[in-house]
């Protein structure tokens, strides 16, 4: 909303500066966005001229030489082009030095041979209008020399307002000088509504038209008035130069009235021509399901029932208007004055008002203590009678409580007590409000649920030399095809793009966006993760609940953690880059499920876009817990990657289950001495070492603690189809240092295990 | 007995001369070793007179030790600069560069603000709880007093996947599933993402972070949202943070206000010397969060878990994460926030 200054002082002038009046208005909810200066420079360069003699340019058809009386003892000349300019005529003169409102200096020049010093202005020279075919001619009178802001509105200020949509009264001059007289107590001009034209004649409006409501609740009310005799033409000066300052051109004087008083009071008005509204009749109903009709714009549009079309006897024509919600209240009597004042109209006598459903005022109550109770403060019971009365809620007090009558232009935002709180507080000042805490009652800050984990997890992925990411939830459906994977999925309606249409099950697409752009920008080699939400469906989206959902969640979100690894630690002079294979990225996976702690295993195979022969999924009991591998080397082409690219994405949310409440107790490791032993074993080669530890702590029974496999070695030793494994072998009782009979029987039964998988001790 | 002047002039010259350990444990057997000659002497004695044994002993017996400590001091000597030798000869070029360290990784910007946030509302009180993002209009819009036909939930500004179903566009809608679960009082914070469609340029992305705050109790006041925020202030941009508040509008509080901060760029003067300053634009405060006392009506969807709006009352914030981390951190484009390019990671959250 742009708020001329000069404007806004014709109805509260509290005597602040542009600046301190748009503080005021910022600090009691009209936030200022930018005050602009329009119009000329320096106002001192422009006055008041006559022109003595104008004859025509020896040199130049179209030019005027002009003898002009600036007031100063000697005329002026003065070269124009303007071909209404005449003797005897009073103008607007810009001396040379004078600042035009684009910013421009004005100098002396000579014209095909003729020195001009200065300008005779026309309207759009010094921005208070747009016409150009010729200067203006002041009424005379104006003293030559005389400054010209004291005849035309040359410079002013603009406040350009940031207005919350809940005040639709502020969205016009004179709501905002309530505003302004609200919080200074200034005075504040009579209701630009209360002055009503002199009607002339013997017949009445309802004679030359009517109007009909067709649906109250699209339409509250519509009121009308007849002009006859109306004279199309420009609108003054003074007016021109208040639209143009707020931001309208101005057009006409009819159309430019409508719009002033819009401005200035809020209120949405229209000039029908009468002789084009056919039936003489205006009909306001909703629009038919996807009715079509052609608007002032010459746009023809499709229109839904919640809009409520302005039509003649006949239907809707042009001369309808679309109107965008309801419609309250209607005071034009501005219209009134000015069409008769502006136009030379004659106003016919009476109003046609179709208003079916009259609205009473709102009552509204504040309690003084309740007041309090919400602020943290009191507010002297004077000052909260005189806020709520500036404002025009014509408070009455009550003992301990305020009772007021909404006014109609804030019936739609204060409602109730709370509202009123709000209404006397920032008239008040927020900045008086005092600084306490809360009492805090049962509070306890912390993280919940799974975050100390995730922070955990993400920690150590982070010491571990990876960068955290954070891509969108979106991704493409394409790229879900080039994961092979299938299954549900969740769509949004009205994507911006197809690129981000559907919900990410998975966090490894934007991982490979990532490696990509990276690799594409020079960094080939680096290791992402990223913690975020997947999002799965749960039934369908279409059975949504009808009432309150209770707790419900409309999808399946998980938390996921994911990491991808193109390159696991850098090379340098003496040693090679660590490549992302399976293993370096299986490292990173331990680290995570280590800090977790849960007993966790892999299991060959897992989704279809890893390597199949390194390709892991991660679980825990029964539960799987998420996947580790190499990726797919064709998966790794769509994403322009080179082998070997692995990563991992486990359930962050499960992972945390496993390990809530649990908590670690003392073992005891230092009373009794452990045994520590290690064995080469032998095995065929599709033997894993999964299986061989398997077969290791089968036979360890509970003395063996701990087995750890630290080697492998194919050769000539072993023989072309089998590997050797090394294992460290811990073995320990809880209450007694093991015999050596012990430990010679533990590995006897370890051997006998190993033989079930062809494997032996090698010696 | 031999002439032990003699002896000890000639095993002192020797010992001096040596220019190697093996030289000097040469010289000591020579000297001192069992079949020395002075070790036969001092063995000797006990064969001289009684009277001489005296004289004769000590004197035997200096020298030794003499020639002793002169042999471990030039054993010393000798060790110290074959060392320094050998260390000569180990030296390495010092200028080339060490093994490559495993590259210090990064938490995200937004992470490390997330976190700095969370952390300074525990320190205050609160309970770190999340919420969904996939949502019901009723959690989004519904319960938190916006009327069917608010603009905001227009497609224009809301990600639909059906008609009751939609992406969240705040973490508000945490407030009222928060209050279902747990009876008042309540002091919980939100972070999360949160869903816009609103075409990507600097300052828009369609998917940001918000973080929420809610306290409900019997007691809360518009002067205690202020002393909480003030604390948040301090703790985020520095103890000389002022905190100014400035009515708003939001339909699920009232009174609404808008949350400006000091700006921490200029001091909160508007300029630094005689430039403007970019951070604030010349106005000394920066908005960074919207907030207000919880809305009756919202208190009255949550009535029957204990929230009767004429029994409690309290205050609720929200702000963007992205938004904060970017003024503090002086990110020029949101975008970047989100294009995950490694030159932009390692500058933050190590």
């Amino acid at each position: 909303m742009r708020v001329p200054v000069s404007w806004l002082r014709s109805y509260c002038a509290p005597g602040l500066s542009a600046e301190e009046i748009a503080d005021v208005l910022t600090m009691a909810g009209i936030k200022l966005e930018r005050l602009h200066r329009v119009g000329v420079g320096d106002p001192a360069q422009f006055v008041v001229g006559r022109v003595l003699k104008a004859e025509p340019h020896p040199d130049a058809d179209r030019l005027t030489v002009c003898e002009v009386d600036d007031g100063s003892a000697a005329p002026r000349t003065i070269v124009c082009g303007a071909p209404n300019v005449a003797g005897g005529q009073t103008v607007a003169v810009a001396l040379p030095g004078a600042v035009m409102p684009d910013g421009s200096k004005l100098g002396e020049a000579k014209l095909r041979g003729v020195k001009s010093s200065g300008m005779i202005l026309a309207e759009d020279e010094v921005g208070i209008g747009e016409d150009h075919t010729g200067i203006m001619v002041l009424e005379n009178g104006a003293e030559p020399g005389s400054p010209l802001a004291d005849q035309l509105p040359i410079a002013d200020e603009v406040l350009e307002l940031e207005i919350t949509p809940n005040r639709p009264d502020a969205m016009a001059v004179y709501g905002v000088a309530r505003e302004v007289h609200a919080v200074t107590a200034a005075p504040l001009g009579d209701d630009p509504g209360a002055e009503d034209a002199e009607p002339a004649g013997d017949d009445s409006a309802e004679d030359h038209a009517s109007v009909e409501i067709a649906d109250p609740e699209i339409c509250l009310r519509f009121s009308a008035r007849v002009y006859e005799d109306v004279e199309i033409g420009p609108s003054p000066a003074w007016l021109k130069q208040r639209l143009m300052a707020a931001g309208q051109r101005p057009i006409s004087n009819v159309v430019d009235i409508t719009n002033y008083v819009m401005l200035t009071v809020g209120q949405p008005l229209h000039a029908f021509d009468l002789d084009r509204v056919r039936g003489s009749r205006i009909v306001v109903r909703r629009a038919e399901p996807r009715e079509k009709m052609r608007t002032l714009d010459g746009v023809e549009r499709e229109f839904d029932p919640d809009t409520a079309l302005v039509c003649d006897a006949e239907g809707p024509s042009e001369i309808g208007g679309i109107m965008g919600g309801e419609i309250s209240e209607v005071s034009d009597a501005t219209t009134r004055v000015l069409m008769v004042e502006l136009c030379g109209a004659r106003l016919v006598p009476g109003t046609i008002d179709a208003y079916p459903r009259a609205a009473e005022s709102r009552k509204v109550s504040l309690r003084l203590a309740r007041m309090e109770q919400l602020l943290g403060t009191s507010i002297d019971t004077d000052e909260v009678v005189g806020i709520l009365g500036r404002l025009g809620f014509q408070p009455v007090l009550s003992g301990e409580t305020v009772d007021t009558t909404a006014p109609p232009w804030r019936d739609s935002d204060v409602q109730r007590e709370a509202d009123l709180v709000e209404e006397v507080a920032r008239v008040h000042g927020l900045d008086k409000i005092p600084t306490t805490l809360p009492a805090r009652r049962n509070a306890v800050g912390r993280l919940a649920g799974s975050q100390p984990l995730r922070r955990r997890l993400e920690d150590a992925l982070r010491d571990r030399g990876l960068h955290e990411i954070v891509s969108y939830s979106f991704t493409a459906p394409e790229a879900l095809e080039r994961l092979r994977t299938d299954g549900e999925q969740l769509r949004v309606r009205n994507p911006l793009s197809e690129e981000q249409s559907v919900l990410r099950p998975l966090l490894l697409p934007g991982l490979l966006d990532a490696a990509r752009h990276n690799a594409a920008h020079g960094r080939a080699g680096l290791a992402l993760f990223e913690s975020a939400h997947v999002y799965l469906p749960a039934g369908s989206l279409d059975e949504a609940p009808s009432g309150p959902p209770a707790g419900a969640r409309p999808a399946a979100e998980g938390h996921h953690l994911g990491a991808l690894v193109t390159e696991a630690a850098p090379g340098g002079w003496r040693s090679n880059p660590v490549a992302g294979d399976f293993y370096a990225t299986r490292a990173l996976l331990e680290a995570v499920l280590g800090i977790a702690g849960v007993d966790w295993r892999l299991e060959p195979g897992g989704p279809p876009f890893l390597h199949p022969g390194r390709a892991a999924t991660v679980k825990a009991g029964e539960a799987e817990l998420g996947w580790l591998g190499e990726l797919h080397p064709l998966v790794l082409r769509e994403w322009e990657l080179h082998a070997p690219v692995s990563a991992f994405e486990i359930d962050a949310e499960a992972l945390a289950a496993l390990t809530l409440g649990s908590v670690a107790t003392y073992h005891d490791v230092t009373s009794v001495p452990s045994v520590l032993q290690d064995i080469a074993v032998v095995v065929p080669d599709e033997v894993s070492a999964a299986e061989v530890e398997r077969a290791v702590r089968a036979g360890g029974g509970e003395l063996l603690s701990d087995v750890q496999v630290f080697d492998l070695y194919r050769g000539e030793q072993v023989g072309q189809g089998s590997k050797s494994l090394a294992l460290r072998l811990e073995f320990r009782a809880p209450d007694r240092t093991l015999t050596d009979d012990e430990v010679t029987e533990r590995r006897a039964a370890i051997e006998r295990e190993l033989d079930q998988i062809g494997g032996s001790l090698r010696a | 007995m031999p002439d032990l002047d003699q002896l000890r002039s000639e095993a002192e010259a020797a010992i001096a001369a040596a220019g190697s350990s093996a030289e000097l444990e040469e010289l000591r057997v020579r000297y001192l070793g069992r079949k020395a000659e002075l070790t036969q002497a001092l063995r000797s004695i006990v064969e001289l007179p009684p009277q001489e044994r005296g004289p004769a002993g000590k004197a035997a017996n200096q020298v030794k030790q003499a020639l002793e400590a002169m042999l471990e001091r030039r054993t010393e000597e000798l060790e110290a600069s074959e060392l320094d030798r050998k260390l000569a000869e180990d030296r390495i070029d010092v200028t080339l560069p060490g093994d490559p360290p495993r590259p210090l990784g990064h938490l995200h910007l937004v992470s490390q603000i997330r976190r700095e946030m969370e952390d300074i509302f525990i320190g205050l009180g609160f309970a770190v709880v999340e919420g969904p993002e996939v949502e019901y209009g009723y959690y989004n819009f519904t319960a938190l007093n916006h009327p069917p036909e608010h603009p905001a939930r227009q497609p224009g500004d809301t990600f639909y996947l059906s008609d009751e179903v939609l992406l969240r566009t705040h973490t508000s809608p945490m407030q009222v599933r928060a209050m279902e679960e747990q009876e008042p009082p309540i002091y919980i914070v939100v972070p999360g993402r949160v869903y816009r469609p609103d075409t990507p340029d600097a300052t828009h992305v369609p998917m940001f972070h918000q973080l929420e705050g809610l306290a409900i109790d019997e007691d809360i006041t518009l002067a205690d949202l202020q002393g909480v925020l003030v604390q948040f202030a301090r703790g985020m941009f520095g103890e000389d943070t002022e905190v100014r508040l400035r009515p708003g509008y939001f339909p699920f509080t009232e009174p609404s206000v808008e949350v400006d901060v000091s700006c921490f760029n200029c001091g909160g003067k508007g300029f630094i010397g005689s430039e403007r300053c970019h951070t604030c634009k010349g106005e000394g405060w920066i908005e960074i969060l919207g907030s207000g006392m919880v809305d009756p009506n919202v208190l009255g969807y949550v009535a029957d878990r204990g929230y009767d709006p004429d029994k409690v009352q309290g205050f609720a914030f929200g702000m963007g994460i992205e938004r904060i981390a970017m003024l503090k951190h002086r990110v020029p484009d949101l975008r970047m926030l989100f294009e995950n390019d490694v030159r932009l990671l390692e500058q933050f959250g190590a």
